[in-house]
């Protein structure tokens, strides 16, 4: 009777080796914020653990643990490593439905402040920045308007500053930019060069790009919006909850935050303290809290 | 085989049932998922292939299909026994402790966004052995890996028996590559159903 699809559950050498993959990543991490300090330990493992399995494909480690001691010795593997756990390649205009909710609910209120201030939070490679500066630009809002872009990732940061992205993904860029209800030609924005596409520098004028932690950091500023867009969902709910309260702390009274289309500050300690403008496109609103 | 899925989900029951199908889905979903009872003592997580930029019809389908809870997933959302949750397009769904639901937006596998080997081989290393791991008809590889993976951590895991699906690539492949219980959509139903009342 007793087949191999029967056998009764108990320990697995899969389970077992899960674990010590477990024990490693935490070592690895511990190890990563004693060095270099960055604070990777309330990232959401699930995700973590595949970022990290595939850096060690990448790399051709047998074990976390060798991978930890290159990461010690070798500054330059740390780096490549803080790009696999952090970058998330993004499109221009990624959900067009979005752009398009900002464009008629919240660009009109941000109009009515005399002058902007705008904080991307995890701006990774900055496709985000150079879609709200161009919408900005078309709502007659750019001139009076500075925008933060921070990233925990230096390289990021850099080529978000460059503003320079292969001429091959702007089909999809421009396909999103008409879907997104943009009024001009999405070429207007940039020049082609060498297979490249470079952004204005005009629109780059009135962005700084900067280090800064949602793990470690405190708010920098007082500002309007908060765009921060599939960053949340590779944090753990603690790590959220600080990023949100961070959010909250940043606005002003009746200021905007954007998150990813599938995430919500409803799970937050915070959520009283925002409304939703767009529970669909996850646009809110920060309010006086309702005792 | 009826039986013996019946006794095996009696001794090791799951905590979640991770389904992954995709061309053929709808068929093989609406022959498993009507038998289900409203309070089906185990969360249950559905990947089907969808193309980007589009809502899903999923969450529509199987409301039609069902009579438990059908929630579209968002991040973070903790996964509740007698609900159905569905993926999103352009994020892969990952389970994390909890179980709760983890969305991911890294790049494609295998051109599949989400993709249910990397549902699967999360329920693998979150829920080990107190999970069911279930692939139905489909045109490509995709699970076959996840699948084998959650057999290896002791869950329970069931494939679609290759004569009663549209597409077959799918179920063959897991067969191919570890020994799963194969069973018709409607048998994976009536085993659950039994299951899930004796335990109400």
């Amino acid at each position: 009777m007793t087949t191999p699809i029967d056998d009764p559950p108990g320990p697995t050498e899969a389970g077992e080796a899960a674990d010590d993959l477990d024990l490693e990543i935490d070592l690895l991490l511990e190890a990563i914020v004693r060095k270099y300090s960055y604070e990777f330990r309330d990232y959401a493992r699930a995700s973590l653990r595949r970022r990290i399995r595939g850096a060690l494909d990448a790399f051709g480690f047998a074990s976390v643990s060798e991978l930890q001691h290159h990461v010690l010795r070798d500054r330059q593997v740390f780096t490549t490593l803080l790009s696999r756990l952090t970058v998330t390649v993004s499109a221009m205009f990624r959900d067009p439905g979005y752009y398009l909710a900002l464009r008629r609910e919240v660009l009109p209120m941000l109009a009515t402040w005399p002058s902007l201030k705008i904080w991307v939070a995890g701006c990774s490679t900055g496709e985000e920045v150079y879609s709200l500066t161009i919408l900005l630009d078309e709502a007659g809002l750019l001139e009076r308007t500075h925008i933060y872009a921070t990233d925990i990732n230096p390289e990021a940061l850099r080529t978000a500053a460059a503003g320079v992205y292969p001429l091959a993904r702007l089909a999809q860029f421009t396909r999103n930019y008409q879907q997104a209800g943009g009024t001009r030609s999405l070429a207007d924005y940039y020049t082609a060069a060498y297979g490249n596409a470079a952004f204005d520098r005009r629109l780059r004028a009135r962005v700084t790009f900067s280090d800064h932690s949602l793990a470690t950091d405190q708010v920098f500023a007082e500002v309007q919006f908060v765009s921060c867009r599939n960053v949340l969902i590779y944090f753990n709910s603690r790590l959220q909850d600080r990023a949100i309260g961070l959010f909250h702390d940043s606005l002003v009274m009746h200021g905007f935050l954007a998150l990813g289309s599938h995430e919500r500050v409803e799970g937050s300690t915070r959520a009283r303290g925002f409304r939703a403008v767009s529970r669909k496109d996850r646009i809110y609103q920060k309010v006086p809290y309702a005792d | 085989m009826l039986t013996e899925a019946i006794a095996a989900l009696h001794r090791q029951p799951p905590v979640l049932v991770a389904v992954g199908a995709s061309a053929g889905a709808a068929q093989a979903l609406g022959q498993l998922l009507p038998k289900l009872p409203p309070a089906l003592p185990a969360a249950i997580v559905v990947v089907v292939h969808m193309p980007p930029g589009v809502p899903s019809a999923l969450p529509a389908l199987v409301r039609s299909l069902c009579p438990l809870s059908v929630v579209e997933v968002d991040d973070k959302m903790a996964l509740e026994p007698g609900t159905v949750y569905t993926a999103v397009p352009d994020y892969h769904l990952l389970v994390d402790d909890g179980p709760t639901a983890a969305l991911s937006a890294d790049p494609p596998v295998a051109r599949s966004r989400p993709s249910i080997d990397v549902l699967f081989e999360s329920v693998a290393e979150t829920c080990r052995e107190r999970a069911l791991g279930i692939l139905l008809s489909g045109a490509n590889d995709d699970g076959a890996a996840g699948l084998a993976r959650m057999r290896a951590f002791g869950a329970l895991t069931w494939v679609q028996r290759p004569d009663t699906a549209e597409m077959t690539a799918m179920p063959e492949a897991a067969l191919a590559r570890a020994p799963h219980l194969a069973l018709a959509p409607a048998e994976m139903g009536d085993a659950l159903a039994a299951w899930g009342r004796s335990h109400g």
